[in-house]
């Protein structure tokens, strides 16, 4: 299982503001234990999609050199529950990128509603080995690739985003990212 | 240019938003560790509020100096040295560190600073009337 909370970007603003949508259906498993015979989307991933929309967004404006973590979420308002058959629409506003971490605004609507309003502050990890383990940058590429950033995204000055270089070769095989083992083997 | 005043209001509501304290906590007097539960990443937080609020930079250990506090030339034994402590009354001259250097263990620092202490220190980068 890959703990991915968000379906597709359908806006990517390098450094400034993304959007992304999650579909609500009852075909997921936790809905129905959320509750029986009452499902609702759990706030709390509505929280952790929103997390990870911003995240992606901040990591990627250091091109994923910068360990980025959620450190907290200083405010989490929901207006109201969503439901299975919704499409929530996630946006984050980069409010601060420091070196040190950054803060985002975001909300979450379901069509013109407002569902959620949120502020997600992220700190930098240091360097250290543990932390280089879990953040390798291709991860993160691969995951942009699975949500359509790069169908949507935009660079600062409006130019397309584009994988960065080297990483371009990545591949999911299995589930599990390998780099092809010969030439000619790729095909992203 | 803001009055005194302005600079606590506005530094309260960075606290208020940050912390998720009752405006009535935010005191003069109240240490943002001890009085008003401020952990280690909420400093990153309201480090961003405060330079949104009043359009300044805050350069990185300037009004939290976690240098200084985990160096091990300037800490030994858990306290702080006289080197250590005179780099942080250059770095801090906001603060009042006199209780701090009569016992410079480093785990009290987080009972130092103050509300008050950091108006000082945005009246430092600020200019204020009255």
């Amino acid at each position: 299982m890959r703990w991915i909370w968000i379906d597709k970007f359908i806006e990517f603003e390098s450094g400034k503001r993304a959007q992304a949508i999650k579909n609500v259906s009852l075909a997921e498993d936790y809905l129905h234990d959320h509750f029986p015979g009452c499902p609702v989307m759990p706030n709390s991933l509505i929280a952790e999609g929103i997390a990870q929309t911003g995240g992606l967004l901040v990591g990627e404006y250091n091109h994923f050199e910068e360990k980025v973590i959620l450190a907290k979420i200083p405010k989490a308002l929901f207006h109201f529950a969503a439901v299975p058959g919704d499409t929530l629409r996630y946006t984050a506003n980069i409010e601060y990128i420091k070196d040190d971490g950054a803060m985002v605004s975001a909300t979450s609507h379901v069509g013109d509603r407002l569902q959620a309003e949120m502020e997600v502050v992220f700190a930098h990890l240091d360097d250290s080995n543990r932390a280089r383990t879990l953040f390798e940058p291709k991860n993160f590429v691969f995951t942009m690739k699975l949500l359509g950033v790069f169908d949507v995204g935009r660079s600062a000055d409006g130019r397309r985003l584009v994988e960065p270089a080297g990483l371009a070769a990545i591949r999911a095989v299995g589930g599990d990212l390998q780099r092809p083992a010969q030439a000619g083997q790729c095909n992203t | 240019m803001p009055t005194k005043q302005e600079v606590l209001d506005k530094i309260t509501t960075a606290l208020v938003e940050a912390l998720g304290v009752d405006e009535e906590e935010v005191t003069p007097q109240a240490t943002l560790a001890g009085d008003l539960g401020a952990e280690s990443i909420d400093f990153l937080d309201i480090v961003f509020r405060l330079e949104k609020a009043f359009n300044i930079k805050v350069p990185r250990g300037e009004l939290f100096p976690e240098d200084i506090l985990t160096s091990a030339e300037y800490v030994q034994d858990g306290k702080l040295n006289a080197e250590g402590l005179e780099q942080l009354r250059q770095r801090m001259p906001f603060a009042d560190l006199d209780a701090f250097a009569s016992n410079p263990t480093v785990k009290n620092f987080g009972n130092l600073l103050t509300v008050e202490d950091m108006c000082r220190y945005v009246e430092s980068k600020v200019p204020v009337v009255g």
